[in-house]
């Protein structure tokens, strides 16, 4: 979160080459599990760690952990690369993030995903296997079965707040 | 914002989030998040677990692939690039349609397919379709059923599925067991968004010989 930070406020390349040595490899390996071979894998991880660098003024502590930010730019990168196909953006909001988000906000979300972190590595096999299924693109959405039991009501419920707060900041 | 009753289902969310849903259905999730502050937040959730599976698991990069990175960087322009904030919406029409369309309502180009009933088909790739239609004040889409899965988003106006109404930012979600006739609300013409993966089927003869020239 503060690497970002100094990324975006200095382009602080100390901060960068920390950042990449956590997640370059995950994302590396992410795509590697989507069914890119280690070329491409290679390939396009270092293009998503560079975006990260380009987009980081848009990253918004109060509404998603580093590693969930870089998933979403890994997902679209994946698509670009593997599928060739489109898939449209939602609108931006028309604020964007704040210049100064809220600390305790940002620090409680990032705690909220590494709580969903550990409840999803204690999920029954199959339930986990079909999520992991779900997001490395091998399951349409026909095949995604009612998840039941994903703990997900907090998290939506913090995110939705950071809406709230944003859209109330712009009155 | 006005407020919103119907929304997209966890499987339609997940499948976005993760990337894997027909250019069709993408558009429509991502015009209904666009319009719908809960299903932007239930987004944000399932993005999350998009972030946890990223840190289950990791392979080493190459040996200079830090450096190369930075050159990416540098020949990009270096700086991390600041984007001024996005316009607040003035018309009808969320962005991510925006672009499909080339512009807000006016600049749909309509075909009429009967009853006062217009359309226009958006240009996606194949595996499922995307129109707008615009059903004129009590009018009706004629009933039919379904193979796959039908998204209907209203964007203004509202329309009537049985005893449910479906008003601006609502999504109708109907799958294969769903036999429909929507109609639109009597007080207003009605615009939605449809997406499909699979052709409907008509129960009455008269659209059935007209299924091939509709392209529904």
């Amino acid at each position: 979160m503060a690497c970002l930070a100094r990324i975006r406020d200095s382009g602080d390349e100390a901060a960068f080459a920390r950042l990449f040595g956590h997640f370059a490899p995950r994302v590396k390996a992410f795509l590697m599990r989507s069914g890119a071979d280690a070329t491409l894998a290679e390939e396009v991880a270092q293009d998503v760690m560079a975006t990260l660098w380009r987009k980081a003024h848009l990253f918004d502590p109060a509404r998603a952990s580093v590693a969930t930010w870089i998933f979403t730019i890994a997902r679209n990168r994946r698509i670009d690369a593997l599928r060739r196909a489109r898939r449209p953006e939602p609108e931006d909001l028309p604020w964007g993030p704040e210049a100064a988000p809220d600390q305790a906000e940002a620090l409680a979300l990032q705690q909220e995903s590494a709580r969903l972190g550990q409840a999803l590595a204690t999920l029954p096999e199959k339930q986990r296997v079909l999520i992991e299924k779900a997001y490395f693109g091998e399951l349409s959405h026909s095949e995604i079965a009612e998840e039941t039991g994903l703990p997900l009501g907090t998290i939506k419920s913090r995110i939705r707040l950071a809406l709230e707060r944003l859209r109330h900041a712009m009155k | 914002m006005t407020r919103i009753s119907h929304h997209l289902t966890d499987a339609l969310l997940m499948a976005y989030s993760a990337g894997t849903l027909p250019e069709a259905f993408s558009l429509t999730v991502a015009t209904h998040v666009s319009m719908c502050d809960e299903c932007r937040a239930r987004l944000g959730a399932f993005d999350s677990i998009g972030g946890a599976l990223l840190e289950e698991a990791a392979e080493p990069m190459a040996g200079d692939s830090l450096a190369a990175t930075m050159a990416r960087i540098r020949a990009a322009g270096g700086t991390p690039r600041a984007r001024p904030p996005a316009p607040r919406r003035t018309g009808v029409l969320p962005a991510p349609l925006c672009d499909y369309v080339g512009g807000d309502l006016e600049a749909v180009r309509w075909r009429p397919v009967g009853m006062g009933v217009k359309q226009a088909i958006l240009p996606t790739a194949k595996g499922a379709t995307a129109r707008l239609l615009y059903i004129p004040a009590g009018a009706a889409v004629p009933d039919h059923g379904h193979r796959g899965t039908e998204l209907t988003l209203v964007l203004k106006g509202a329309f009537l599925d049985d005893d449910r109404r479906f008003g601006p930012g609502d999504i109708e979600v109907a799958g294969a067991e769903l036999d429909h006739m929507p109609v639109a609300d009597i007080g207003d013409d009605c615009i939605c968004l449809a997406a499909t993966d699979a052709p409907l089927r008509f129960r009455a003869l008269i659209p059935r010989l007209a299924q091939p020239f509709l392209r529904i």
